[in-house]
């Protein structure tokens, strides 16, 4: 078997179980919207460690930089300003949100993906790309629900945040983590890490921020990248960060129970032919027929 | 090459063609189609090179395979207007396909099951050209509830028209003396007078 930390739980486009008789620990990043500066160091040091440079881009007037996630910017630093009367006493807040894959418990993307272990889950919880098995068919963007995934134009393969599975894989935290100045980001068990958001909340609570709270939506299982949120019951605020996601119906519809069944109705339109074709026997020209249309013809 | 100057000519050099392109086209895509369907059928794939030559060549064959089936429409949808005696004719399709046509109402050049099939695919082909169009990533990006909205329409769309394309061909093999109009172009006498009696009379004249 591979790296213990490299265990996989599930791997897209396969119907049989992975290799499960290993329980790893699930890991976690936690991340404190309270505690971000803005400074987008996660940012450096993600292209750093995974050797990608997106292209200089033009600034388009807001702190936003890169503008969006792209197939080579893999985090990206979310600046809003907030300026609500119910929220903060018409106080102006700047919530700025690190962006980038959830790493959810139920993967969207995994779940569309139509090519065998093009996506993969690790036993740790790290939702992963492996690209060279990548068809480029951009199923992943549409079972999504954090948009995250993007297609490169150069490549046209998906990417994505690994969770820097690779230093996870020989027990370090991946680098936007060891980068941030202020601890905003925590890497650690899933575990240990919703201790430390408790305690962080319990923080925030005492600070007039009662409506601070944990970001790890139950609609998707869980999250292996977590939010601190001060305004935990808004995470709209955070640059539209989905207050309930979950995978889109019509995506479980396409990707679920109702594919086996077509597929069996295909084969049972296939096989009924054959069977009828085997028991009814072939429509052939009756020999009344033939005689007939001789006789028609000689007339 | 005339094999029997009595037969009849069902269909013309440029209809036969026309209906091979489509068809061609329709098995290339059913099979390139079905390997993103469901994992089982992923294989197929490797018949086009891979999964990444099947996800870029699939989407260029549907548009092909569109603009033939607009033309075959065409060719034929005047020939397959529904008529009350098509109505009648479906009604008692159970006798038919349990294998006994003897009290089937006179049919024209089609049936009332082939004009069935004929508009079902019409429907099927525009619902998946369009939906198509919308999950096409390489070349759209429309919102994304619409790709979703279309992912679905498109997976319906195209196990409905691989069952009606397995029925139409079954069809085909089963009424004896049929596959050979779409190779030559003709059948004999006594195979349309069976089986379009109506569209016997109105070429022979009897």
């Amino acid at each position: 078997m591979a790296l213990q930390s490299l265990d996989i739980k599930q791997r897209s486009a396969t119907t049989t179980s992975a290799p499960s008789v290993r329980q790893t620990l699930e890991v976690a990043k936690l991340i404190d919207v309270s505690t971000c500066i803005g400074c987008k160091a996660c940012q450096a040091a993600c292209m750093e460690w995974n050797d990608i440079r997106d292209e200089v881009g033009s600034n388009s007037g807001v702190y936003d930089n890169p503008a969006d996630l792209t197939a080579k910017s893999w985090t990206v630093m979310r600046f809003a300003e907030v300026e609500l009367s119910d929220v903060s006493g018409g106080r102006l807040e700047w919530l700025i949100r690190k962006d980038g894959c959830m790493h959810c418990a139920d993967p969207g993307c995994l779940k569309a993906c139509p090519a065998p272990g093009a996506i993969v889950q690790y036993a740790n919880g790290i939702v992963d790309f492996h690209e060279e098995n990548c068809i480029g068919c951009g199923y992943c963007i549409t079972g999504c629900p954090f948009n995250i995934p993007r297609i490169s134009k150069e490549d046209n393969k998906a990417y994505k945040c690994s969770l820097c599975s690779d230093r996870v894989a020989v027990g370090q935290a991946p680098a936007c983590a060891k980068a941030c100045p202020t601890g905003a980001i925590q890497f650690g068990s899933k575990s240990d890490m919703k201790d430390y958001a408790e305690k962080r909340i319990g923080d925030l609570k005492e600070r007039g921020y009662a409506k601070a709270g944990l970001y790890d939506p139950a609609g998707v299982g869980g999250t292996h990248v977590m939010y601190v949120l001060h305004h935990a019951d808004r995470p709209e605020l955070y640059n539209g960060l989905p207050t309930n996601p979950g995978i889109s119906p019509l995506v479980s519809l396409w990707k679920g129970f109702a594919k086996p069944l077509a597929s069996l109705a295909i084969g049972a339109v296939a096989l009924g032919s054959l069977f009828h074709y085997v028991m009814k026997g072939p429509n052939e020209v009756s020999k009344e027929s033939e005689r007939e249309a001789e006789k028609e013809e000689s007339q | 090459m005339i094999r029997d100057p009595k037969d009849l000519q069902r269909y013309t050099p440029q209809e036969r063609a026309n209906h091979w392109v489509v068809g061609i086209s329709f098995i290339l895509l059913a099979l390139s189609g079905l390997a993103f369907f469901h994992p089982a059928f992923f294989p197929l794939s490797m018949l086009f090179g891979g999964g990444t030559w099947a996800r870029i060549l699939h989407p260029y064959i549907g548009v092909f395979m569109a603009f033939f089936f607009v033309l075959m429409f065409l060719r034929f949808r005047m020939l397959n207007v529904m008529t009350k005696t098509d109505k009648e004719w479906l009604s008692r399709i159970g006798e038919m396909v349990d294998g006994d046509d003897h009290n089937m109402p006179e049919q024209g050049k089609y049936n009332g099951g082939q004009k069935a099939m004929f508009w079902a695919s019409v429907v099927c082909m525009v619902l998946l050209l369009v939906s198509g169009v919308l999950i096409w990533r390489a070349q759209f990006a429309p919102p994304i509830g619409l790709v979703r909205f279309g992912a679905v329409v498109h997976a319906v769309a195209a196990v409905a028209m691989i069952a009606l394309i397995l029925i139409h061909a079954y069809a085909a093999i089963w009424v004896r003396g049929t596959i050979r109009a779409m190779w030559y172009g003709t059948v004999t006498r006594a195979w349309a007078r069976q089986h379009h009696r109506a569209w016997y009379r109105e070429v022979t004249g009897k």
